[in-house]
């Protein structure tokens, strides 16, 4: 009954070519030997050269990689406990609320989110700079996790917790053997999604930086104001590989954990 | 026995509280701070606003406090009418921006669910692989092809459809283009998540009785996907009234989109309390969206009815 038309080959088709071709001229361009971005003069790494002399650029993407690790691994966890908290514990008073505030960021316009922090930050007297950052970003990404994960436990079968417990295994040791084992991967591809949108964030990261922090996204930014130049074109091509491969590695984890949780569920019926 | 139960119950509640404070600390109060300061006032001082919250004042603080709190911020919002006109650019870019999405996220969606299925999960992760990498860089790759003598023309005086190179960048045209495609993957994902669930009987129930395709579609399939095109919209509508990225590279000076109008008070005005009042009063108008959102979502993730 399925019949796929032409009309659906070619809207999918138009669609990820408009998805995809913006990113592959800037890739291509990145390797443009004229200082002319709109003129093509042979293929060449100058650019890449280049870069690698630009400490100030240098200095930024350490500062958002280091950002990114740790603001993702707080958001992890954190995000991980309220997705158990959510599927696992049935009704408690303000959980409306509760639910409301982790489903609330994902929608949030930046500038909202960003300028409440700052102004959280300067409430409390708080040293602006790095660690504001990994702050803010562990609050916008850690909802993130929240809902990957949650798919998850929803997702697997619980007569495996169930039948655990009911042979007398305490509910925290049944969570780490039974629990965490099938919910892994989703909470590695939280981790991954978590990390690079903290690398990519520019607007929250504008908002509660301090002197002396300046990360990637900051730094192209005012790059780009200035107009197109091929040594964003470099940096962008980097970035996006990086992140591309995070990607790819999240979601062959996502795919991987449902054949394995597939397998698991089968067995267990069996 | 009764050890275990007492440390379940310290282990369950540490797993809530976590995130719960967690949340409220860095999620909600700012919010009340952001109210708060937007019913100060301007000045030239560290923080830029009046009047400061001295608790150690005591009573006579508190109400030195309340007395000096001023409207002053919603005043000028309402006075001056680049406001009004900032919330109404920002509504009728979304506005538009959401219903292009639809039209051209829809097709797309239908056709991956279409396609075979072993090709499915292939065709989604392609769709979703931009949502990861990098916002601003998918913005900037637009300008590289919309500047003057990009791409964009030069394809355009080749196959003779203009013969001078017309200006792309720094309009509306281009905003829409880059708010197309950045939220183009938060469009498809819940259109291909409720079209994916449908019963395929139905169809075939349909056809059996001889309901030609395209009134199968409008009869059965559009109405059935209903709620992912609620929640596709939701998902783009809320974010690009508030957008500040997409505008700013690509759009023109003339007129400004809210968040830009924010941007701007904050950093280049520094009114703090201005940019406040047009924060509290953006908020104000997304509650609504905002709420039905979250509706759409919990029943999604928590199967609640």
């Amino acid at each position: 009954m399925r019949r796929t038309s032409a009309f659906n080959i070619v809207t999918v088709a138009l669609g990820l070519a408009f998805l995809y071709l913006p990113i592959v001229i800037l890739v291509i361009y990145s390797f443009n030997a004229s200082r002319l971005v709109t003129v093509w003069g042979g293929w060449s790494l100058r650019w890449y050269a280049e870069l690698l002399r630009d400490d100030a650029m240098r200095q930024a993407a350490w500062a958002s990689l280091r950002i990114a690790a740790l603001s993702a691994s707080a958001a992890t966890v954190i995000g991980t406990c309220a997705a158990v908290a959510l599927t696992r514990m049935g009704r408690f008073r303000t959980r409306l609320l509760f639910s409301g505030m982790v489903y609330a960021p994902l929608v949030m316009p930046e500038v909202i989110t960003g300028l409440s922090l700052l102004l959280l930050f300067v409430a409390f007297n708080a040293d602006r700079g790095f660690w504001t950052i990994v702050f803010a970003h562990t609050t916008l990404t850690m909802c993130f996790v929240t809902v990957v994960v949650q798919a998850r436990l929803i997702g697997f079968d619980r007569s495996l917790e169930e039948a655990a417990m009911n042979l007398g295994c305490p509910p925290f040791k049944t969570f780490l053997t039974i629990t965490l084992p099938l919910i892994l991967p989703a909470i590695a591809a939280g981790w991954m999604l978590a990390f690079s949108l903290s690398l990519d964030d520019l607007v929250i990261a504008s908002f509660t930086t301090g002197p002396g922090a300046t990360t990637l996204p900051i730094r192209i930014y005012s790059e780009v104001r200035l107009g197109v130049k091929p040594e964003i074109n470099a940096i962008c091509t980097i970035f996006v590989t990086v992140v591309g491969l995070v990607a790819v590695t999240a979601s062959l984890m996502l795919k991987r954990g449902a054949v394995r949780r597939e397998r698991a569920a089968f067995g267990a019926r069996v | 026995m009764r050890a275990r139960a007492e440390s379940r119950s310290w282990g369950a509640r540490a797993v809530l509280l976590l995130p719960y404070l967690w949340l409220l600390l860095f999620f909600l109060a700012p919010f009340v701070i952001v109210l708060k300061i937007s019913l100060s006032q301007t000045a030239i001082a560290l923080p830029p606003y009046v009047p400061v919250l001295d608790l150690a004042a005591g009573w006579q603080g508190l109400t030195d406090f309340f007395q000096r709190l001023t409207l002053e911020g919603y005043r000028l919002l309402a006075s001056d009418p680049i406001y009004l006109l900032s919330y109404l650019k920002s509504l009728k870019v979304a506005a538009i921006s959401t219903a292009l999405l639809l039209v051209i996220g829809y097709p797309i969606a239908y056709g991956i669910t279409r396609s075979a299925r072993s090709l499915q999960p292939l065709l989604v992760m392609l769709v979703v692989l931009p949502f990861w990498t990098s916002f601003l860089i998918r913005v900037y790759a637009w300008i590289n092809i919309l500047q003057r003598d990009g791409l964009l023309n030069d394809v355009l005086l080749a196959l003779g459809i203009v013969h001078t190179r017309p200006e792309w960048l720094s309009s509306d045209t281009a905003i829409y283009i880059g708010m197309v495609y950045s939220y183009l993957p938060f469009m498809v994902l819940p259109l291909y998540a409720t079209l994916e669930k449908m019963d395929e009987s139905l169809l075939e129930a349909a056809a059996d009785l001889g309901c030609p395709r395209w009134k199968s579609f409008w009869l059965v399939t559009l109405p059935l996907s209903l709620p992912g095109v609620a929640a596709g919209s939701l998902l783009c509508f809320i974010p690009i009234v508030g957008e500040f990225v997409i505008p700013d590279l690509l759009g023109g000076s003339q007129s400004l989109m809210i968040g830009q109008t924010l941007w701007m008070e904050f950093f280049a005005n520094r009114d703090w309390p201005v940019a406040s009042a047009i924060a509290v009063a953006l908020l104000a108008l997304l509650v609504l969206p905002i709420v039905l959102y979250e509706r759409l979502q919990r029943r999604q993730l928590e199967g609640l009815r």
